[in-house]
């Protein structure tokens, strides 16, 4: 049935299917080459923390209302590695490494936000 | 006094028919089909929502092919209203979104019957439409719902999705074009009896 299936296209068919796997390709080369982050920005209690560089390997304990969130840096990316927080999204996050991207532990206020070389494109965000 | 009063009432009363030609009835059945086919989808279960077969557009390919674009279109449009009044989201954002696929998928399927159908097959008009439908999709979320850049990681996932399924419902689509040879629309409108024997 397969062959049979494959027996249905035109020759237009195959160069429409190839260039469109092409054109994407080419378009998620685009949307997912955004610029890498250089540096953490991590926050406790609305105010800025501390700044690291990307590349120097660290592990920074932040201390918060609920207790002591771990901070990890290694080789270009980040991550929150534990939080007293009850439901550990920021620790769910994971690894991040794009500029822009973030790690939020609300209830132990603390964050962390990637920069890159350029200057953010907003002011700030509320949720 | 009373006759004449029932006389006019009988004047009024008697009904303006509505000339309904076979194309509209075979319009209706096909809307009919393709309002289903969104309702059985909805039914399936997606990882990442608004990611969906898009079956119904099967339909609208069927019935771009035997009665042209205008018959696509009413097709299209008339499933997206039915659907959404069906599944109870009708002028909600979800349908707002339907809807700006739905319409960039018809301006690009007119732009299809330009191709040369010697040597593209709907599976041809099928990807392009099923990509036009994701990028009417983006553009509006983008302009209205989420004014932010980062649905931009998003193309990738929601294109890719669009070419697998544009070229299975394209193949879908070719195949029963091609099981169903073309019948005058009136005659289709009886088919069950016909294939009885």
């Amino acid at each position: 049935m397969v062959i049979e299936s494959w027996r249905l296209l035109k020759w237009g068919d195959v160069l429409c299917l190839l260039l469109l796997a092409a054109l994407w390709g080419v378009l998620t080369y685009w949307s997912w080459a955004q610029p890498r982050a250089t540096r953490v920005r991590i926050y406790q209690d609305g105010q800025v923390y501390a700044e690291l560089d990307l590349m120097a390997a660290k592990t920074l304990h932040v201390t918060g209302p609920l207790g002591e969130t771990v901070v990890e840096v290694a080789s270009g990316k980040a991550r929150i590695a534990a939080d007293p927080s009850p439901r550990q999204y920021c620790v769910q996050a994971g690894w991040l490494q794009q500029a822009g991207q973030s790690a939020i532990c609300l209830p132990n206020r603390t964050s962390i936000e990637l920069v890159g070389h350029q200057p953010r494109a907003y002011d700030s965000l509320s949720y | 006094m009373t006759a004449s009063v029932t006389k006019r009432t009988a004047k009024h009363t008697a009904p303006k028919r509505i000339q309904i030609t076979p194309q509209d009835a075979y319009i209706a059945r096909l809307a009919a089909y393709a309002i289903v086919l969104s309702v059985l989808e909805s039914g399936i279960p997606s990882p990442i929502p608004g990611v969906k077969p898009g079956l119904a557009n099967i339909v609208t390919l069927i019935a771009l092919e035997r009665m042209g674009w205008k018959a696509a279109a009413w097709v299209s449009i008339l499933r997206i209203l039915g659907a959404s009044i069906v599944l109870g989201g009708i002028f909600s954002p979800g349908f707002a979104l339907s809807l700006a696929g739905g319409v960039l998928s018809l301006l690009v399927l007119a732009l299809c019957q330009f191709l040369p159908r010697r040597h593209f097959g709907m599976v041809s008009i099928s990807l392009l439409s099923a990509l036009a439908h994701t990028a009417g999709q983006l553009l509006l979320a983008r302009l209205w719902l989420i004014p932010h850049d980062g649905i931009i990681y998003l193309i990738p996932l929601l294109s890719g999705m669009a070419l697998v399924f544009g070229f299975v419902n394209g193949v879908i689509a070719e195949r029963l074009l091609r099981q169903y040879p073309a019948q005058a629309p009136a005659s289709i409108a009886n088919a069950h009896t016909q294939q009885t024997h």
